[in-house]
Order: structure tokens, then sequence, then C-alpha cells
């Protein structure tokens, strides 16, 4: 279980970055990928998952 | 890096020539208008504005600002911005060409910094939320201060964070900040902003705006409490927040907000915000007119905004954010004060002499007495003079003279006439159009034909007061209608 960010959408704003409460996602390359071994889907923190919440682009943060 | 656009030997000819040069004091430069502050401003106040070109319309003409784009990251959605295009070509907010790292946001200060000798400012306005994105903009904030100390810093925020870092800005000396503001009126926030990301969730409608609003006041409030300057941005938006905009002027007074700028919507399909796709129009340039004479004696309007981009460069009405790409700098930059320096010396000369050449102007069109009000379109490179030919312009600055004095009102965008990639003749009548309402041009150089078909349109156009003072210009010419005493055109 984890998320995965469609890089052809992403805006590259940073915002998921810093919501993360894993520290899952990290700029790499050219685009912000989330490690899915860390990814929690923000399980027992956060009602919703955090990345998805704060994208500005819809459907771009999704379950891997 | 290429060749210095500008040396310290071209600044004293171009600025010289341009600032210096074509000045020539009236007889009263210094003991009629002593101060160089506008009568009517606050000392203190003064002292923080004057190098301001946003905060400032008198500034404007001397000083330019940059925007570095190290804030991406955004915590609301609005209808009219999608960050996700960009054009080099665009001029509006939340529009930048290159995400900075705050490293290489240094070094771009310092590079400008050492080519553009008008720069004071430093802002930071996003292009998502400087508040938001905050480590990015405090550590950019940082590493200025220590290489470059008396430049000026300045954010640009929607509000929403911005209580939680209020006591931050005042503890790093920033004592600008501009808060967009749209309404007042949750009901109408909601046509407004879809969604904002708050307090780790997402909330939407009704619920959304309201909280929005309740810490954009809060934040408003806290500022004001410290003494720090703010300026309030609000969209234009015909049909959802146009009228609401004259109670929202109201609140922000209430609150101590120095300045309230009102700015067109920018609406086009192509820039895929919601707006642009749903068919939603911006405001024309006379019904924004409107809209800011109905706010009068509310919160001082500003009425120079040019809606810059994220990562603009210059002065307000040029962008040279194409000479500074990150490919144009080198890794290594030193940052050298001496033309910067220069060219204040030089300003506070010359904005004595504007100052005191503008404050008679300015008594002579009150004392007139043709008891109307004429509109007037001057093109003009900077330094508050009647300096630019009719051809080159891709801007007017909009002037209105009436028993009150003379004020700027605003600005009129136009593709140049001379350099048009459509024929002069469709680009000429572009131009008529955007001088909409105005009486007449105040120019350095015009030709026989196009002045012609301005006077068709009913619109005088004029080269006789080329390198004067704008308000000197004007004054005479408006005073010469009335009967009353004219001041020489003294070019």
């Amino acid at each position: 279980m984890a998320f995965k960010i469609i890089a052809s959408q992403c805006t590259q704003c940073g915002a998921c970055e810093f919501e993360c409460p894993s520290g899952a996602i990290k700029f790499k390359g050219e685009s912000y990928v989330i490690e899915s071994q860390k990814c929690t889907e923000c399980e027992g923190v956060f009602d919703a998952q955090q990345c998805a919440s704060v994208c500005p682009v819809p459907k771009t943060c999704v379950p891997a | 890096m290429s060749a210095p656009a500008i040396s310290l030997e071209s600044l004293s000819t171009t600025f010289g020539d341009q600032l210096l040069g074509t000045m020539k004091p009236g007889g009263c430069a210094s003991s009629c208008g002593s101060s160089t502050k506008p009568d009517d401003t606050d000392p203190a106040v003064w002292e923080k504005i004057k190098d301001h070109p946003c905060f400032s319309e008198e500034a404007h003409h001397y000083f330019a600002r940059m925007h570095v784009a190290v804030a991406p990251g955004c915590n609301i959605q609005c209808n009219y911005c999608n960050r996700k295009y960009d054009c080099a070509n665009e001029s509006r907010p939340g529009v930048a060409s290159e995400k900075l790292t705050p490293d290489q946001a240094l070094r771009k200060v310092i590079a400008v910094a050492n080519e553009v000798p008008q720069l004071s400012v430093l802002g930071i306005a996003g292009p998502g939320d400087a508040c938001y994105d905050w480590k990015k903009t405090k550590a950019t904030f940082a590493r200025v201060a220590r290489e470059i100390p008396d430049i000026k810093f300045c954010i640009s925020t929607n509000g929403l964070a911005l209580p939680d870092r209020v006591d931050e800005l005042a503890d790093m000396n920033v004592d600008h900040v501009t808060i967009t503001i749209n309404m007042v009126d949750p009901k109408i926030g909601a046509k407004i902003y879809p969604w904002i990301f708050y307090d780790h969730r997402r909330y939407v409608g009704i619920e959304a705006a309201r909280i929005l609003h309740e810490r954009q006041m809060f934040g408003l409030e806290m500022l004001t409490a410290r003494g720090i300057l703010t300026k309030i941005n609000s969209v234009v938006i015909p049909g959802v927040n146009d009228e609401h905009l004259i109670e929202v002027n109201r609140w922000v007074k209430e609150r101590g907000a120095f300045l309230h700028n009102l700015m067109p919507l920018i609406s086009d399909p192509a820039h895929g915000t919601h707006y642009g796709l749903s068919g939603q129009r911006g405001p024309n340039a006379m019904e924004m007119k409107a809209l800011q004479d109905r706010v009068e004696g509310g919160a001082q309007l500003m009425r120079h905004c040019r809606q810059c981009r994220a990562d603009a460069v210059g002065m307000l009405g040029e962008d040279r954010g194409q000479e500074f790409t990150a490919d144009r700098i080198p890794g290594e930059v030193t940052y050298d004060a001496s033309k910067r320096n220069a060219y204040r010396e030089l300003v506070a000369q010359e904005r004595r002499d504007h100052v005191a050449a503008r404050s008679e102007a300015i008594g002579l069109v009150k004392a007139a007495r043709p008891g109307k009000s004429v509109l007037f379109a001057v093109a003009t490179k900077g330094g508050g003079r009647v300096n630019e030919h009719f051809g080159h312009a891709k801007e007017f600055q909009v002037y209105e003279a009436s028993p009150r004095g003379i004020s700027f009102v605003g600005h009129r965008k136009v593709e140049q006439y001379c350099l048009g990639g459509r024929s002069a003749e469709a680009t000429l009548d572009g131009v008529i159009a955007a001088l909409e309402g105005v009486d007449i041009v105040l120019c350095a150089k015009i030709g026989n034909c196009p002045q012609d078909q301005l006077a068709e349109a009913g619109i005088q156009a004029t080269d006789a007061y080329a390198h004067d003072y704008i308000e000197t210009a004007i004054s005479a010419i408006y005073t010469a209608t009335s009967g009353a005493p004219a001041l020489a055109a003294t070019a």
C-alpha cells in the first residue's frame, strides 16, 4: 500500500514533499517520487493522504 | 556571462542624461517643496516606502524590484490561477519560468544588483505562496540579507499561513507584505476558491472560504499591530466580486491596510485556469476606473500595478527576467555596491527637483478654473518625465487633471506602434482602442500620420513637452485651456 505521483501531471511545486508525514517524497532527477517502502498512505496519522490533499492537480497523487 | 548590460560609464550617460542632463530646475527648486516626500504622507511611513516601487507611485519612476521564484508550493486553489503552464512572454502573477533554490536565488539577486542599479526591493511572490512554502522563503531572505544589507524585503501571500509567520517576518525586517484578499463574504469566496489545504486537510465551499477569510483578517491585524505596511491585492472578477470589493476596501481600511490594489482579472482559455476555460471575462479599463473611483476616500488605492510575474526583474513596466536566467548566472558572483550607490545619489538629487516641480504644477492646476477633468496618457521610460517616443511605447501612464490637482490613475498596455508584428495601421487602431476615454497624449516624439489619426479619434497628441516632468507638462496644457497663467515648457 502506497501512493505514487503521475510525473507528467506534476507541477513540481513540492508541497507534497513537506506535507508527507513519512518523509517518503523526494525530488529525483526531473520529478517528485514517492518511495513505496516508506509511504503509509498516512494511515493512523491523518484522515486523508496529505500529498493528494495538497496537490494542485487532480488525480496526480494516486494509489500505486 | 555576457558583457554587462550597464557599465558605470553608461550609467552616468544613460541615467545621467535621462535624469540630470534634461533637468532644468525651476525658480524655486528647493524653496517651495523642500521635502522629497508628498505633502500628505507621514514621515515614518515615507521612509519605508520611498524606495519601494510598488508601495509608492512616486518611487516607481526611479526604482526597480525583482521577484525570485523560490516558493512554488501553495495551500489554496484559486479559479484564476494555474501554475502548470508557463510562457516567458506572459506577464501575470503566479507565472515563473524557472524555480530557484535559495542558493540559486542569492546568486541571481547579486547578479541583478550588479547590473540593475535601480534595484531596491527583493520580493517573493510564489509562484505558490511565500508564507506556506516558508522554509525556502526564509532561507532566501537570510542569505541575501548577509550579502546586500540595504535591499528591502517584501512578500506576497494569500494569507492562509500568514498568522503563523508574522513574528518571523518582523524579526527579518520584512516591512512590506501584500495579501491577496478577494472577498470578505464566504459565499462569494466559495465562487473564487474551489479548495484550501489547512490543518492537514482539504476544505471546500463556504467552509474553506470562511477559514481563509478569518485567517486573512487575523494576519492583516497582526501586521498592522507590528507596524508592517500592508498592501491588499484584489482581483476584480466582473459579476463575482466587483461590487463586493467596495466592502472589502472598507474592511481592510478598518484593519489598517496601507494600500488597496484593484487588479483586473486576467482570463484566457490558453492559460488553463478555471475562469479562462469557463469564459469568465475580465473587466475593461473604463470599468476598472469606475470601480476605483467608487472606492475613492476609502483605503488608499495603488493604481500603478503591472501584475508582474513571480520571477519579474526590473522597473515595473519592464521585465528583464530573460537577461538573468539560471544559465546566464555564473556559479560565483560577488556583490558590487558601487552602481546602486551611484544611482541612489543621482536619484536623491533628481527627486528633490521633481517634487518641487510637481508641487508647483499641481498648485497651478488647482488654481485653474476649467472645472472639468482631463485624462492624459503619457509615454515615459522613467524618471517621471515625458521621454518616450509614441511609437516605442509599450504602455501609457494615465493621469487625471481636475480642480483637485493631478493624480495618477493607471496605465494602458499597447502594442508598440513602430514595431508591431501586424501592419502599423491595425496596430494604431489597437492603440486608439486602448486609449479609450483619454483626451491628450504626451510623448517625446510623434509623427504626423499617427498624430492625425489620433486627432480623428478625438485624441490630441503632442510632443511639445518632450523631456519635461509629466506634471509640468500636464499643468501647462490644463491651465492653458482655462486661461490661467501656464508654466512655460522647459524643454
